[in-house]
């Protein structure tokens, strides 16, 4: 009997590890992910000759309904053109069974790795502004995203942010079966649960049906996450997005994303009732110039009428 | 509102104001009314000359300093006529003078529409 090095069983494994690509146009580099359902690879387009990322799950009943559903998956992703959302750029099947869809090749750092080195919490809210327009943007086509988390959003060397993995959306008006993404396999009816603690609507956890509050509900747990308990006002605005009844919540994203980006002008919020004192201080601070040329002024004055009364 | 017309108001508004002072100074309370109508004038011409400028430059520290110099220079014409008794008030009447030449060079360039470029 031959025994075989450690060194050959790992190429064994690594080779076995890689899918067949051969009948396609797409050249494996290197893998970048591994799933429960499959893994993500960077490969090369030899056609356009650039690098993209593969999706690739292992379908292999070959069966129709996995296929559609998965292709379905990478179809809802396709219909959303959005600078904040990883674009689709090919979609097939792979002889062995496998389904896959090529996208862009995000470079840049994961948002958990990304805002531990961002000190100023307004730098870590105009990111999450940016997450709020891509998510807004889905709704806007019925798409939900259902598992917004740290670890599915990428930040770019450009500072562009990207909302990643659109794995178990869910298509509104549509039927769970027909909308859901691949993780739809372990089936989403009611009862099921998709998603991930911590950042999933209670809703969501108790396999009840969801609609597009429950992604307030994680943008909420994320804003949360990123404020590090910098600010009461934002802190107000993620209690808000994570109330425990979706009714309690802001009605939609766009609202949400506005109280944050008016806590960012200096403007009121409407999850954090002011005082007057505290109406009047915010006005002052912005209107410092104004109030001090005017109480100059004021003073100027009084000094003069007070010397000439003494004269 | 255009900053013209800002500067008009500011200016005139804070000339009634600056004329009224006036009253606690028991010498020249006799021409209350005389120092009311050429304070709120002045204001006027200070107000528009800044609000000009401000729809020519935009530029927070140098609407605040031009509002200055016209306010301390409109203020001097003001404070160069003596009382009938011959004494001048430069100090009383340039200094808030240029204050408000101030405060209307602010609210002008902070303020007010801006002129609309032409198609």
């Amino acid at each position: 009997m031959t025994y075989l090095s450690d060194s050959a069983l790992n190429r064994l494994r690594a080779a076995a590890d890689t899918p067949d690509l051969s009948s396609t146009r797409y050249r494996p580099i290197d893998k970048l992910g591994q799933g429960g359902m499959g893994g993500v690879y960077r490969v090369e387009d030899t056609v356009l000759q650039r690098e993209v990322a593969l999706k690739i799950i292992a379908a292999f009943d070959s069966g129709t309904e996995l296929g559609e559903r998965l292709l379905h998956e990478a179809r809802v992703i396709a219909q959303l053109e959005h600078p904040g959302i990883v674009p689709v750029h090919d979609v097939g099947r792979l002889p062995d069974g496998c389904v896959f869809y090529a996208m862009k090749l995000v470079q840049g750092d994961r948002l958990d790795d990304h805002i531990s080195g961002l000190e100023s919490l307004a730098e870590r809210l105009r990111i999450f502004g940016k997450i709020c327009e891509a998510v807004s943007f889905a709704h806007s086509r019925g798409v939900l995203h259902r598992d917004l988390k740290p670890q599915n959003i990428m930040v770019g060397p450009f500072g562009e942010v990207l909302v990643m993995d659109w794995g178990i959306s869910k298509v509104l008006g549509n039927t769970e079966a027909k909308a859901s993404g691949p993780l739809a396999l372990l089936g989403t009816n009611h009862g099921t649960v998709l998603g991930t603690p911590g950042f999933m609507a209670p809703e969501q956890a108790r396999g009840e049906h969801v609609d597009h509050r429950a992604d307030v509900f994680s943008l909420g747990a994320l804003l949360q996450f990123m404020n590090v308990g910098s600010s009461r006002v934002i802190g107000a605005i993620s209690s808000k997005a994570m109330a425990e009844k979706p009714g309690d919540r802001y009605a939609s994203v766009h609202d949400l994303s506005t109280d944050v980006a008016h806590f960012l002008d200096g403007l009121p919020v409407s999850a954090y009732p002011e005082s007057w004192t505290t109406r009047l201080q915010r006005w002052a601070g912005k209107n410092k110039a104004w109030l001090l040329l005017i109480l100059a002024y004021l003073i100027m004055r009084t000094l003069f009428i007070l010397w000439r009364a003494a004269e | 509102m255009n900053k013209v017309v800002l500067g008009l108001i500011v200016g005139g508004i804070l000339g009634i104001f600056d004329g009224l002072t006036a009253w606690f100074t028991p010498a020249v309370r006799a021409q209350m009314v005389g120092i009311v109508v050429g304070s709120t004038f002045k204001g006027l011409i200070a107000g528009v000359i800044i609000g000009y400028f401000a729809r020519k430059v935009n530029s927070l520290a140098l609407g605040i300093l031009f509002g200055l110099a016209v306010g301390l220079i409109l203020a001097y014409a003001v404070a160069a006529m003596p009382d009938p008794s011959g004494h001048h008030y430069y100090f009383e009447i340039m200094i808030p003078g240029g204050i408000v030449g101030m405060i209307v060079g602010y609210a002008t360039q902070r303020y007010g529409s801006a002129p609309q470029l032409a198609r």
